[in-house]
Parts: structure tokens; C-alpha cells; sequence
């Protein structure tokens, strides 16, 4: 089949029709992508237009160190569109999880894409690559993920890092990074990378880049990260229900505690979601049913940077490094302070002994000089 | 009291901290608590009880917001203090701060001996600060620095205004707020440790050296012995005997 459609390569709408979707299901996805995107209504029709006339994206997926939870939310997105066809409406070429083909024949739908649509398709990259002891801890097909990498990247027209593994190492890079997992942005130079980090980044976000990139034919506007600024723009602690109650000061104390059943904030349990740039308070997950702070449980921060080390999951507080995992920068503050403290007593006592000419002769002085003042 | 000969030194008066310098050192001095304590709220907000609603309640936004009107003052009180670095008078100077000769360190090795070994020797009395006063406020400016630098970057994310979003470029080179956030937590500690030893060694110069000290960043004086005008040099002779 990955021939067969590489060779055709129909437009959009007429995948769809071929998968027994009618034209209304086409424009409600349209509508609902452009509204991921946070599109005006005006753009609506240049998705439409664009999904009708372009021929499908090829799309080579390659997956890596992962636990392939970013295809999983992506199959799960909330229009059957995204789940069904986009998939592999995106004439998703190759793709160790999805596709049909194996051995051989996956290989050989790979190089063709490669060679056929060199400098036009799009990689999608799922997790991260491990270049300790030459790349041994993640080889397919005798290759080893770099290889793969490398070879793959070298045509094709943009790199999309799919979830935090890819984006940012995620667990796998955590400490001590036994196999040395790296993201994709310090492997590939010069070429565009977008990232769309998460663990799993929302199958609506992951759907909204490539219908975006189809779109515009080109790549969405990223932040200072290489994020899409449409969907990592904000934090979830800004677009977050709960955060009138940060705001007014009260927050859940204990996970059973009373405020916990009012909904109070979750920030003093070490909800993360002051410092992470993410969609889900908008999104959701699950069709926009939930979220983990709708659901009472602290956001863990999945969708920044080395989140796994950067603290604890259930606390605030801010993790001191060198004074082993259970150090907070405030034990350790005090600790110097006390430390301080003592020793400054120390060195007062001290002053007193060694500089006691020094003192004596100052007093002597002053007292001498009061004595010669007659009222 | 037997002998009359003791050593009195005649004291002539120094302007050494100029207004503005005052100024500076006080403001940043409040503001400094100010975001310390408001600071420490923001990471772990106490449990405040009161009657009210939670719609009637915004502790929390009245918290940052004092610390992020603080911010902006610490922030420009300091640009101010590096201007005045170079127009200031000579204890004001840049130079008092970054060492840019020998001199510098000889100096800060004999304060390290006389100070803190309490080595016996020729006392080190400097008029304004003495070298190694003087490297350690250059690492606290380093500190104000990374400071600025988290703390608006921190703030850039959140805000409309256009000054904040001149740092948003910091969390992309830190990777993130989270960690962002930890560096910002960490330095604040290195200002409580260097107030408490900040204030001790106004105490002990004071002590050691009765010249005025503590009193001199009131007003600006400091009173130095007149040996130091005649024999033009730094270090008066200690007490005989």
C-alpha cells in the first residue's frame, strides 16, 4: 500500500472520501484544526482549500528510544479525522508501529520515499536517540538510530521532534543517562526542527502542526524553544480553572484535605503548571474531557525540559544539586545560615582575643579624650 | 590613664559614600527584603484563614504583585548603581569592585590574613572598601545580575509589558522555567547569607577600627586619622604596647 499511495499521492479530500468520510466530517475537521491552530474564522477556508488541492504530505516516522505514547495520543485525537486518516492520510510512508509492511519491505517504502520525495517530505522523529558506546542501545535493521537519523534527515524538508523524549530526552535522559539519550535538536544541524513536546504531547497539537504545515506550506511560528507558539505560547498555570484560587491564596494542603475537595489549587502538592508551556488547559485530553489538574493531580511538568530531574513531582520545593535527592535549597540555606551564624560567633570571640591590643588602645582613647573634655 | 602619651589620633572627616550612593544602599536594602520575604510566600505560601469568599480574596496577586513592583526597583536602583561606578567619586568607582592590578590581590591577601586568620601584623585599614570587600559586592552584583536575568525571564511569559519581554530569551537558554525558577530560589539564599555577614562586619570594622563605620552610610562620613593625610598612605600605625 505504501508504494501504491506514494506513487498516486491524492490530494487530502480524496483520501478522506476513499475512507467513507462525507464532506461534512471533511469541513468539521477543517474547522476544528483551524481552531486548534487559533486561526480566525477567514482561514477556514484556506484549510479547506488547501486540503482539497494538495497532494498529501509524505511523512516518514521514525521511533526511536520511546514508549511509543505520542503515537498513541495521536491515534486517540478527538476527530475521528485525525485518528483514522490523517494518520495515514499524511501518507505516513514509513512507521515501525502503523504501517502494515515489515523487514524488507518497510525498508524499501522507506528508501523510496526517501529518494522520491527527497527534500519534500517530513520526519517525524518519536524519541530520542542514544549515542553512548557507538549507538548499540537502539539499532533497526542493523542500523543504529543515528545511522537511521542521519540518513533520513539528510532529504527531508522539515524534522518534527514528536513528545519530550525527542524534544528533550525525557526519561530515558534523566540521571544518569546510561545510554547517553539525546534529543534530536543536538544531533541535526540546519535543519528546521520543530518541537512538540509532551509526555505525550495532545493528539489535537500533534494534528494541528502537520495540518498546519500542509496548510501554509510551511512551518508553524515557533518560540525561543522551537515550539509552536500556538500551542506552547502559555503556561497551564495561566489558562488553568483553578488558578482564581492561586490568585485569592488558597490551595490544597493534603491530597485528602478539605480544599482538596472545594478544588482548591494545587500548587503547594507541586502542580507544575507555573512553569510549563503547554495546551492542556485549553485542549484537554481525551476529547476535551479532562486534564490531570481537572482530575485533582498536580501537573508534573511533562512537556519542559529534563522535568524528571528538576525537582520532585509532589513538591515546590526547589532541589539543591550536590546534596544528594532529598535536599531542598532551603534545608540547605539553613544549614549555611546556622553554619554562618556560628561562625561569625567564632570569629567575634576571636576578634576579642587576637585584636585585644587593638580594642584596648581604641578604648583607651576614647576614654582618655573623654576625660580631658571639661562639661 | 597613666600615661598621657597614649595615642590620640586627630580624626578629619572623609566624605566616602556620596547621597546617591546612600540612596542606592538603603533602597536596595528595603527592596531586598521586600523580595525576600515576598519571595519566600510565593514559593510557600502560608495558610492564611479569613472569612471571606475566594472571589473577595487575592493574597497571592497582591504578593507578587508587591514583589514585581520591587523587582522593577531593584532593577533600575541597580543600572543606576553600575552608572554611578564611573561617575562617582573614588570609593563609588568600578574599580574598588573588579581588580585590575596586583595591588588588588596583595591587598585582599592581607585583609584575608589580618580579618579572618587573625594573623598578628600590621592592620589593614582601608577608607572605603578594602579589596576584599570590595571582589565579594562584585559577586553580589553578579548575583543581582542573575537575578534580573531569572527573575524577569521568569516574569516575561506572563506579562503584556513590553520590559519583561526583553529577557523572554532567558528561559530558552536556561531550558525552561522550572530550572529557571531553582536558580532564581538558590541565589535568593546567597543574599541572606551575605546580609548576615554583611551586617556582622559593619559591626566589627566599627569595632576594630572606631572610624565611624556603621554611622557612615547615614551620612557619609567616615573619620580618618590625620597620619593617613601626612604620611600619605594607608595604613595607620597600630596602638604601641
Amino acid at each position: 500500500m505504501n508504494k501504491e499511495t506514494v506513487q498516486q499521492t491524492p490530494t487530502y479530500l480524496e483520501e478522506f472520501k476513499r475512507k467513507g468520510y462525507s464532506r461534512k466530517d471533511f469541513l468539521k475537521f477543517c474547522t476544528l484544526m483551524a481552531a486548534y491552530l487559533g486561526l480566525e474564522n477567514a482561514a477556514i477556508g484556506q484549510v479547506v482549500k488547501a486540503m482539497t488541492v494538495k497532494p498529501r504530505l509524505p511523512v516518514i516516522w521514525l521511533h526511536f528510544q520511546e514508549c511509543t505514547c505520542c503515537s498513541e495520543s495521536f491515534i486517540r485525537s478527538s476527530h475521528p479525522i485525525v485518528a483514522d486518516v490523517l494518520l495515514d492520510q499524511i501518507s505516513l510512508d514509513y512507521s515501525e508501529t502503523l504501517m502494515a509492511a515489515s523487514g524488507f519491505q518497510a525498508e524499501e517504502a522507506m528508501k523510496n520515499t526517501m529518494t522520491k520525495y527527497k527534500g519534500e517530505y517530513i520526519l517525524c522523529v518519536e524519541g530520542s536517540v542514544p549515542t553512548a558506546a557507538d549507538g548499540v542501545y537502539c539499532m533497526i535493521g542493523g542500523k543504529t538510530s543515528m545511522q537511521i537519523l542521519e540518513e533520513a534527515a539528510e532529504g527531508a524538508k522539515a524534522v518534527i521532534a514528536w513528545g519530550s523524549c525527542a524534544s528533550n530526552g525525557c526519561v530515558q535522559a534523566a540521571k544518569p543517562n546510561p545510554t547517553s539519550a539525546t534529543p534530536i535538536h543536538k544531533l541535526l544541524k540546519g535543519k528546521p526542527i520543530i518541537k512538540v513536546p509532551g509526555c505525550p504531547p495532545i493528539g489535537e497539537v500533534m494534528a494541528g502542526v502537520i495540518v498546519h504545515v500542509v496548510t501554509f506550506g510551511r512551518l508553524p511560528e515557533l518560540d525561543g524553544l522551537g515550539r509552536p507558539k500556538a500551542f506552547y505560547s502559555k503556561r497551564v498555570h495561566d489558562t488553568c480553572y483553578r488558578r482564581p484560587y492561586y490568585d485569592a491564596g488558597l490551595y490544597v494542603e493534603s491530597f485528602d484535605d478539605d480544599n482538596a475537595k472545594k478544588g482548591y489549587c494545587l500548587y503547594k502538592v507541586g502542580c507544575k503548571g507555573p512553569s510549563t508551556y503547554n495546551a492542556c488547559g485549553v485542549t484537554k485530553w481525551n476529547n476535551g474531557v479532562s486534564f490531570p489538574i481537572q482530575s485533582g493531580h498536580g501537573c508534573f511538568g511533562c512537556s519542559e525540559e529534563n522535568y524528571w530531574d528538576n525537582g520532585r513531582i509532589y513538591e515546590r520545593a526547589s532541589a539543591f544539586p550536590g546534596f544528594g535527592i532529598e535536599a531542598t535549597a532551603d534545608q540547605v540555606g539553613k544549614v549555611a545560615l546556622g553554619v554562618t551564624a556560628v561562625a561569625l560567633g567564632a570569629h567575634a570571640v576571636m576578634t576579642n582575643v587576637r585584636k585585644r591590643k587593638l580594642i584596648k588602645g581604641l578604648e583607651k582613647e576614647g576614654k582618655d579624650s573623654e576625660h580631658e573634655l571639661k562639661d | 590613664m597613666a600615661t598621657q602619651k597614649s595615642t590620640v589620633h586627630k580624626l578629619r572627616r572623609v566624605y566616602v559614600w556620596e547621597q546617591p550612593v546612600r540612596i542606592y544602599h538603603w533602597l536596595n536594602a528595603l527592596v531586598i527584603i521586600v523580595l525576600i520575604a515576598t519571595g519566600f510566600y510565593i514559593a510557600d505560601p502560608l495558610v492564611i484563614q479569613s472569612g471571606k469568599e475566594p472571589s473577595q480574596r487575592f493574597v497571592m496577586g497582591w504578593v507578587r504583585l508587591i514583589h514585581f513592583i520591587a523587582s522593577y526597583i531593584f532593577f533600575f536602583n541597580f543600572l543606576f548603581r553600575i552608572y554611578w561606578g564611573f561617575v562617582g567619586n573614588k570609593y563609588a568607582n568600578w574599580k574598588q569592585f573588579i581588580p585590575t592590578s596586583r595591588k588588588f590581590f596583595k591587598e585582599m591577601w592581607h585583609v584575608f590574613k589580618m580579618d579572618i586568620l587573625m594573623l598578628r601584623g600590621k592592620e589593614h585599614m582601608s577608607v572605603g572598601h578594602n579589596a576584599m570587600a570590595g571582589f565579594i559586592y562584585f559577586f553580589t552584583f553578579l548575583a543581582f545580575l542573575v537575578q534580573c536575568l531569572t527573575g524577569f525571564g521568569l516574569y516575561a511569559s506572563m506579562s503584556t509589558s513590553w520590559f519583561p519581554k526583553l529577557f523572554s530569551w532567558v528561559p530558552a537558554m536556561f531550558g525552561g522555567d522550572i530550572f529557571l525558577r531553582q536558580v532564581h530560589h538558590w541565589t535568593m539564599w546567597f543574599f541572606i547569607l551575605f546580609a548576615v555577614i554583611h551586617v556582622y562586619l559593619v559591626f566589627y570594622h566599627d569595632y576594630v577600627e572606631g572610624r565611624g563605620e556603621m554611622s557612615s552610610m547615614g551620612g557619609g562620613w567616615k573619620f580618618i586619622e590625620e597620619d593617613v593625610f601626612t604620611h600619605n598612605k594607608e595604613l595607620p600605625n597600630a596602638p604601641k604596647s
